[in-house]
């Protein structure tokens, strides 16, 4: 199978230091990429530097073999990313901050109280996101991933203030990604409990 | 489903901004208090001369409308930055310039339109003549979005940086001088009774090519400030 996701010789210089270099990555349909370190040993910059928000010192990212910045918005098309910041507008509604999320991506034809039902904020719908507590603003973050239609999921520790129910569920969802074809890089401090799926590790301290 | 048109998109992030402006009730109606006050300020201050007044009520109406503008730029970006939504806007499968230009669109509607439906009224207190009044409200339309637009650069330069108030005033003050000079001037010129179609032009032109750069210019900082 060919790879969708690789990376090729990349380096990253943060303030002198050298975080990583020459890291060549491949990753293929259904493969999820697991990055592990130390805190500060460059995990959050690898993800950033994947979805280009960040450059690399040296180094390509490639998407289907093209660099990201020459697919441009046919590669953002297919990205969700999930950051430190859950991305969603505390002055909004959870059903209008989904629309928003609708409206830049790539929409899934799906009914919004449905997907909100799947990530268990049924009802919430007309709640404003100010309300909600920090687990739920981050499940709704993470409704991000059922609204849109993406192949590549790139979450940094998406499982942060999350109860072991909700990283259950979110977990069976990544399977199923998996399962359909996608991709998934994703950092994490807790255990990841996929027996099904193919996770490649990749640990940034060593 | 495919992916929303670039119009629609642009539609879709100006209403959600307005929306979120109307949320905010209290912060839209900062800058134009900030306008009013300034300009009630002065008649106490200088002393209530009809003639100087009027002399000077140009420049007095548009020192107080860019320090305005000035003083809401922060907000074009700010909450966006802060939980994250700009990371996402950056990674949005729309081109970021046009996702800019919306907000930027959404930050004058809600900062620069209100100058010009209270600056008929202050020009009265002022007592600028009449017949200026239109050219007034032509300058204040033609200029404010002007200052909005330059503005956005440098609060795209400055967002990263923790305490960039004043570097943003510094880098954008002096770019805002051009549009004091030729707002003022085309003031000043009508109320002598002469005709001020050159400074309008000069402003015209001002806006067609900040319309034009400066969303384009504002993604490219935004990028920078991200990484």
């Amino acid at each position: 199978m060919s790879a969708l996701l690789q990376t090729s010789d990349l380096t990253c210089v943060k303030d002198d230091r050298v975080l990583f270099e020459d890291l060549n990555i491949s990753l293929s349909a259904g493969q999820m990429l697991l990055v592990e370190g130390k805190n500060g040993s460059g995990k959050t910059s690898l993800l950033r530097i994947l979805t280009g928000l960040n450059l690399p010192e040296s180094g390509y990212v490639l998407w289907k073999g093209e660099p990201i910045d020459k697919v441009g918005p046919d590669y953002y098309e297919q990205v969700n990313y999930i950051g430190h910041h859950d991305g969603i507008k505390r002055d909004l509604t959870c059903l209008e901050n989904l629309r928003l999320v609708q409206a830049m991506g790539k929409p899934l034809p799906i009914d919004l109280d449905d997907a909100l039902d799947k990530v268990n904020l049924y009802r919430f719908g007309d709640n404003f996101v100010a309300t909600l507590s920090a687990g739920q603003k981050r499940r709704l973050a993470m409704a991000r991933l059922v609204v849109t239609e993406a192949k590549l999921w790139i979450m940094d520790e998406p499982f942060t203030s999350l109860d072991k129910a909700s990283m259950a569920m979110f977990q069976q969802m990544f399977e199923q990604h998996l399962a359909n074809g996608g991709v998934i890089v994703m950092t994490s401090h807790h255990d990841i409990e996929m027996p099904d799926s193919d996770v490649v590790r990749l640990n940034l301290s060593e | 489903m495919k992916r929303l048109s670039l119009s629609q998109a642009f539609w879709f992030l100006l209403r959600r901004d307005l929306l979120l402006a109307l949320r905010n009730r209290s912060e839209l109606a900062n800058p134009l208090l900030f306008f009013v006050l300034v300009i009630t300020l002065f008649p106490l201050a200088v002393g209530a001369e009809p003639n100087l007044l009027a002399r000077i009520a140009p420049g007095i109406i548009w020192v107080a409308a860019l320090l305005a503008s000035m003083l809401s730029l922060d907000g074009i970006f700010r909450s966006d930055f802060e939980d994250g939504t700009l990371e996402q806007m950056l990674l949005s499968a729309h081109p970021v310039p046009i996702l800019v230009l919306a907000k930027v669109t959404a930050h004058w509607l809600v900062t620069g339109l209100p100058l010009l439906l209270v600056a008929p009224l202050l020009a009265m207190m002022l007592g600028l003549d009449e017949d200026a009044y239109g050219i007034l409200l032509l300058t204040i339309l033609l200029g404010t979005p002007v200052l909005s637009l330059i503005g956005s650069i440098g609060v795209a330069l400055t967002i990263g940086l923790r305490k960039g108030g004043i570097i943003l005033s510094l880098l954008v003050l002096p770019l805002y001088v051009p549009v004091l000079i030729f707002s003022s001037s085309a003031i000043d010129v009508a109320s002598s009774g002469l005709p001020a179609t050159a400074q309008l032009s000069m402003m015209m032109a001002f806006l067609f090519l900040s319309l034009s750069l400066s969303p384009v210019a504002t993604a490219a900082a935004l990028k920078m400030s991200m990484s």
